[in-house]
Parts: C-alpha cells; structure tokens; sequence
C-alpha cells in the first residue's frame, strides 16, 4: 500500500532514489552501455570499412569505369555525343580524330587510350600511337588524310570500339567477361567459338567446386562423427591429425602433393613397383583437373570437419538410442533422428567449403595445368596484364554468383540454421 | 612508457628519413636479382656511399603501373621486360631518359652506336639480351635435338614437354617448327591464316605439354622428370646445368631472344640518383660484369670482349651466351612492337584454346 501511495504522489510513475523517473534513468543507462559497446566495436567496423568495403567498393566501380579513352579524346566525345548510334563518321568526325590525337601526341596519351580501345577490338592499340606519332603533319581533308596513315580508321568496327568507350562508364568489361561483343551495327552477339572461354570457366569453377564440396562432406561426416563419439583420449589426439595439416602452410601442402601425385612421384612409383600399372601407363594425377580436386579436397576438408563435429557433439546420444528402443532400424535412426540434427553443421561446412574453393586461386595455378584452372586464375591473368577493369568485372561477377548462392541457402536451409562452431 | 612512444616516433622517423634517401631498385628475385646485385648495385653502394635497397616482384612492371597510378611511387629504378617498358612509355608512366647520360664504350663510341640496335628507347636502357631457348634432359635422348622442329616430334623424341603459359614465344616457335623462316614469323603472324596455323601446329602436342608460369618451374620440370624438354629462359637451364651440374642441355635452334632493362617511374622522389645508378649500372664493364654471373648476354656491342668467365671460375662464359655468333643461326628477335599491340587479343585467344578439352 505505501508503495502504490509513493507512486501516485509522483503521478503514478516509479522513480529512483533521487527522485528521477525510472523509465528515463533506465533509458540513460542503456544509453550509456550502447554507447560503450559501439566504441568497443568501433576499431572493427572501421577496419572493415577500411579494408573490405571500400576496396569492394572500388573494385565494382572499377568494373565499370575506364576513363583511358574518354578522358584523352574531348572531341571524339562531343562528336559521339552529337551523333546517335548508326551514323556514318563523316569529315567532321576525322577532323575531331586528328585533333585527338595531337592533343594525344602532346600530351603522351595514345597509349593510354589504345589501350582502352585494344580491349574492346584486339590488335588496335598500334593504330592509335602510330597515328599519333605522325599527327603533327595531319592536313585537312582529314579523312583522306587519317585513311592514308593507316586504312583500318575505315573500318566500322574501330568506329564502334571508340564509341563504347567514349563514356568513361561502360559495361563493355561485363560483356567481354560474358563472352559477347558488339558487331559494326553496335547490336550485342556472341564472340566466335574459339574465343569463347568466360562463360565456360564459370561453369567449371562452379562444377569444381561443388564436387569438391560433396567429396569433402563424404569424407568428412564419418571422421566428424568418429570425432564428436570417441572416448576424450582418443578424440583428442584424432583432433590433432585433423588440425596439424590445417595448421600448415598451404604451400607446403601443395608442393607436398606435387611430390606424391607427378608422372614420376611417390604414388606412380608405388603403383608401377607393385605392377598395378606399366612404366608407360603411369597415372596422370596432377597438372589437370584431378590434381585440383584432390588438393583443394585436401586443403579444405578441415573447414567441413570443424563445423560438423562442433554440431554433433551437441546431439545427446539419447536420442539415438530412444529411437531404436522404438523399433527403428539403425538406418532409419540415422535418416530420421540423426542426420536432420546434423544439417546446422552440413549447411555451415558445405557453405563455408563451397566459397573457399571459388575464389581459390594458388593451388589451381600450382597443381591445375590447362584443364584444371579456375576463374581466379583468370583473374589474376588480367590483374597480371593490368588490365584492371577486366579484372573488376569477373571478380564482381564472382561475388554475385557467391550471393545468389548464399540468398538460395537462406531460401532453402534458412541462415538461421547455420552454426560454425 | 612514454619514453619508449617517444623512442619509437624517433625510429620510425629515422626509418622514413633513410626511406627517403635510399634509392629502391625492384626486380625479379632468384639468380637474376643475385647477379644484378653483385654486379651494380653491391659496387654502386661501395664507390657512392649510397645505399640502395634491391627489392623483389614477379614482374615489377605490374607494381609499378599501380605506384604511378595511385601516386606514390616508392620504387626509384624497375628492371621490366621490353615491351612492358615501351607500353609504359607510351601511357606517360615512365621518366624520359636522355641517352646522352650514358656511358660510352672504353674505346669511344657513343653509348647509342654502342648498344644493340634498339634496345634503348625513350624511357628504357636494357642490360641484358636473353632468350627462351629448348632445354632438353640429356639422358633422355640417345640423339640430340638439334632442330625447332623436333620439340614438335613426339615420334622421334618421346616425353612430355613443358611451355609458358601464354601466346608470347609459343606462336612464334610453332610458326618456325612449321617451316616458316624467322624472318617470316612476324608478318604470317599478322594474318589470321597464319595465327590459326601456328595454333594448329600447338594443337600436335598440346596433350603432351605441362604448362609453366614461373622461370624456375622448367628446370624443375625437367629435374622431376615430368619433361623431357622444355621452354625455358637460358640462363635458368645454364644454372641448373653448369651450376648444378644437372644433365640439361640447350638447344639453341629457333630461340627467341628478347631485350630487357632498367626503367624509372614516373614521380620518383629521387630522380637524379635513380639516372645515376641508371648510367653506373649500364657501363660496358659492368653489363660485362653481370654476365659472369648470369649467361644472358650484355646489350652493349663492348661489353662482348669483356665477357669473362663464370662464378665458378673455370667455365667460360661467351659460348653460353644466347648472343653467341654460333648460337644465333635460327634465333628470332622478338618483335615487341607486334606483341604491345596483339598481346591481350592473342592471349585470350590462347587461353581460350587452353581451356578448349
């Protein structure tokens, strides 16, 4: 009763000790405890922003931007500008070309904007030094001039190429990495069989990689099990096999395999010794696809273990042993009690394996020879190459494949379900 | 602990400071790197009191784009290939370098009529000349190779073989296994007829062929006995045979030689000791010097007669050389001006056919 007459006094509100309405102390507490949290969390979340989203960042608009050309050719750009795709380059747009290319010629930036252009046609770049190297003597009529330097300033497909680079943001390098170009009327087709090789690599990249996913479940739910049932003793040291290679450099275990799997290494040696095969007919486990499976299986095992055995040391054996005192054989027992518990560990191991082995790139190049290179190596051949914006839009490509992937999971397994640990 | 703070600014500061008047000279690493440092750069330090820092890259020509894009360029000399520095050069990321800064030959000559034809250009000096050649494994052979065209035989020469990964070298070596004269290459290069032959002519081995992307994997291929020959850089074969004394041979026929040097970023802060090391570097002694511990040939006419021996001092050094007069029949000089211009079309076009099953 006292305490009811207390609250009403202060118009029905609870108050602290001091008189200030408990709702409002609470709320500068909370206040105050987030603020402290978010200053504890702030160091992360500004290396993060720092290192993964602003690179993510640049490298999307990277993939999209390329100024070599537009940026070094003003006149050419207005004249694109002026005249809608179709239109024939009349003496007004060589006479933009020339002056192009002198301000090029005095500025140093043929090779800038060659550059740009021998992406999108191959073979062009010398078209645009060479001219520029000469243009001090261009003389009006300019067409005439330009086609007697160098004829291939006629051809449609130049024209074309310069067009779809005269605006600094393209989506040419996601075309390319689309295996598409443009034909000489600007329409998009297919580049021609032999020089298809993007769409295919994909394809492979993400076929390499599910296989690799489904081995390394297969081999791993036995050892996970065998792990999360053995008495601690035994656990513990089978615990030390899995983590050690884990603990290795991944070097060292690709150039390790590279002695057992070559045509004249431990494995042929052995198999050849015991007169499973001929000296002829050794096997050929590596610089292909195989060898990129069965390192990456190697390498990447560790990750599906993990997650599986952290789940299934969580499920009391009880369960188990509920159901067969129910009559279940031991084959329903695991479909029906066992294996549903374990899908939290499936789904974080295969996930987690899954985009490992997409953007794995060193052991592809150490162990994969022509057949079994990834999408990564590809990748790297253009950041080798410089060619930046090539770069970006097969990366970015990349990453959207992993996310549509990652929104099906959640579609169908739910992310909620997933436990790493 | 504030004094330690206090100690620790003081040192880094320090460290900046040296930074700064440090010349960085990035190159390849492994035994290239080596002779390079024992040649100029351990010598520079000596006789300059400078101190020059040598780092590695796998190719410095990629790095380097990257500094003078971003604009902060740390790296004052770059040792690239050719064509690399030409197409640097061309997209203003290089310093221009007057030739007139460069040392003439002992007896004279001014340095332009003294370095091989071409091989210094408006922002680049080469050093050396050296060449993707055939390295075969000895043993594995009762009949030397002794023409292109027998990379090609499978029949007469059994074994896998090991090339680059990459179109540079490949199509060229194809075109010359085919009957085409070196001189020819370049020109049925140009036409599609002759890129399809020469990829035709790849076609007959290319389920035979381990690819390779780093220099030291072909003498290591072969050391395996996972080919029985290989393209390779010729100084690399050169280690592994006189400096190892592994069974390798060269095979000079249908070698591709390429010119390679010393280039400065554009931005560098410290511009006039970077062209002083540059000319110090580049003396006819010096180049003469390198190759006595590399066997790829110096781009100075001089430096030929000063060519002594190897480390080891008793193997002499200018029959190795790929610039040898009895080495050079059947040798290719590589265009550059063809590959800065068909370098990306051709190289999708390879990896295409690569991916191709």
């Amino acid at each position: 009763m006292a305490d009811l007459s207390a609250s009403s006094a202060t118009g029905g509100l609870l108050t602290t000790a001091d008189g200030r309405p408990l709702k409002a102390a609470l709320a500068t507490a909370q206040q105050r405890a987030k603020r402290k949290a978010f200053l504890l969390v702030l160091p992360l979340l500004l290396f993060i922003v720092l290192t993964f989203i602003i690179p993510i960042g640049q490298m999307l608009q990277r993939s999209m931007y390329h100024d070599g050309f537009s940026a070094n050719a003003p006149a050419l750009k207005a004249w694109f500008a002026e005249n809608p795709q179709g239109t024939e380059p009349d003496e007004a747009a060589f006479a933009a070309l020339a002056s192009d290319l002198k301000l090029m010629k005095q500025e140093k930036t043929a090779g800038l904007a060659g550059t740009r252009i021998n992406y999108s046609l191959g073979g062009t770049r010398s078209l645009f030094t060479g001219s520029a190297r000469s243009a001090d003597k261009l003389e009006p009529p300019y067409k005439e001039a330009l086609l007697a330097d160098d004829p291939k300033w006629g051809q449609p497909a130049v024209w074309q190429a310069m067009r779809g680079a005269s605006s600094a943001y393209t989506s040419e390098f996601y075309m390319i990495a689309m295996d598409m170009q443009r034909d000489d009327q600007g329409n998009l087709e297919r580049v021609p069989e032999n020089e298809r090789i993007y769409a295919y690599l994909f394809v492979k990249t993400f076929a390499l990689s599910g296989l690799i996913t489904v081995i390394c479940l297969a081999l791993a739910f036995p050892v996970a099990h065998l792990l999360a049932t053995l008495p601690m003793k035994w656990s513990n040291l089978l615990m030390i096999l899995v983590l050690l290679p884990f603990w290795t450099s991944l070097l060292v275990r690709t150039s390790s395999w590279i002695v057992l799997l070559q045509g004249q290494g431990v494995i042929n040696n052995i198999l050849v010794s015991a007169g499973v095969v001929d000296d002829q007919g050794r096997l050929e486990m590596i610089y292909n696809a195989t060898g990129t499976v069965i390192v990456m299986t190697h390498i990447l095992l560790p990750f599906m273990i993990l997650p599986l055995y952290s789940v299934m040391r969580t499920i009391p054996p009880s369960y188990a042993r509920a159901a067969r005192s129910l009559g279940a054989t031991s084959w329903t027992t695991f479909r029906r009690i066992y294996l549903p518990q374990t899908l939290p560990g499936i789904g974080a191991g295969s996930l987690l394996v899954f985009i490992l082995a997409v953007g794995y790139y060193i052991t592809p190049a150490l162990v994969g020879g022509a057949s079994g290179s990834l999408i990564s190596n590809m990748i790297d051949f253009h950041m080798d190459k410089a060619n930046w914006s090539m770069a970006a839009a097969l990366s970015a490509m990349l990453l959207a494949g992993v996310l549509v992937l990652y929104w099906l999971y959640d579609r169908l397994v739910g992310i909620d379900n997933l436990k790493l640990g | 602990m504030k004094k330690i703070l206090v100690l620790t600014t003081a040192l880094t500061g320090a460290g900046f400071a040296a930074q700064a008047q440090d010349l960085t000279v990035m190159s390849w690493g492994g035994a290239y790197g080596e002779s390079q440092l024992e040649a100029y750069i351990k010598p520079f330090m000596a006789e300059t009191g400078k101190n020059v820092v040598a780092v590695d890259a796998d190719n410095p020509a990629t790095p380097v784009k990257a500094m003078v894009e971003a604009n902060n360029v740390t790296v004052d000399v770059a040792d690239v290939e050719f064509a690399d520095g030409v197409r640097m050069c061309d997209e203003g990321l290089l310093e221009e370098i007057d030739p007139a800064m460069l040392a003439p030959a002992p007896d004279g000559t001014a340095a332009m009529d003294d370095f091989l034809p071409g091989s210094v250009t408006d922002c680049l000096v080469s050093t050396i000349v050296y060449s993707t050649a055939i390295g075969y494994d000895t043993t594995k052979f009762p009949e030397a190779p002794t023409k292109i065209a027998d990379f090609f035989d499978l029949d007469k020469f059994p074994g896998k073989r090991g090339m680059r990964k990459g179109a540079k070298v490949n199509l060229e070596m194809a075109l010359m296994a085919d009957g085409v004269a070196p001189a020819d290459v370049y020109a049925t290069l140009e036409t599609p007829e002759g890129v399809d032959r020469a990829f035709a002519k790849l076609d007959t081995i290319k389920a035979d062929t381990l690819w390779w992307e780093a220099g030291a994997q072909p003498p290591q291929l072969l050391a395996d006995g996972e080919v029985a020959m290989t393209t390779a850089y010729n100084g690399r074969i050169f280690a592994a045979a006189v400096g190892e004394g592994k069974p390798f041979a060269i095979m000079w026929d249908g070698q591709v030689l390429e010119y390679e040097g010393y280039v400065i970023p554009k931005g560098t802060p410290n511009l006039e000791l970077a062209k002083e090391f540059l000319a110090y570097a580049t003396t006819s002694q010096k180049l003469a010097d390198q190759a006595s511990w590399i066997s790829y040939g110096p781009a100075r006419k001089s430096s030929g007669a000063l060519v002594g021996m190897y480390k080891d001092g008793k193997t002499p050094m200018g029959p190795h050389m790929p610039t040898a007069a009895e080495n050079l029949t059947g040798a290719l000089p590589s265009s550059y001006e063809f590959w800065v211009d068909k370098d990306s079309e051709l190289n999708e076009r390879f990896n295409a056919w690569l991916a191709a099953n």
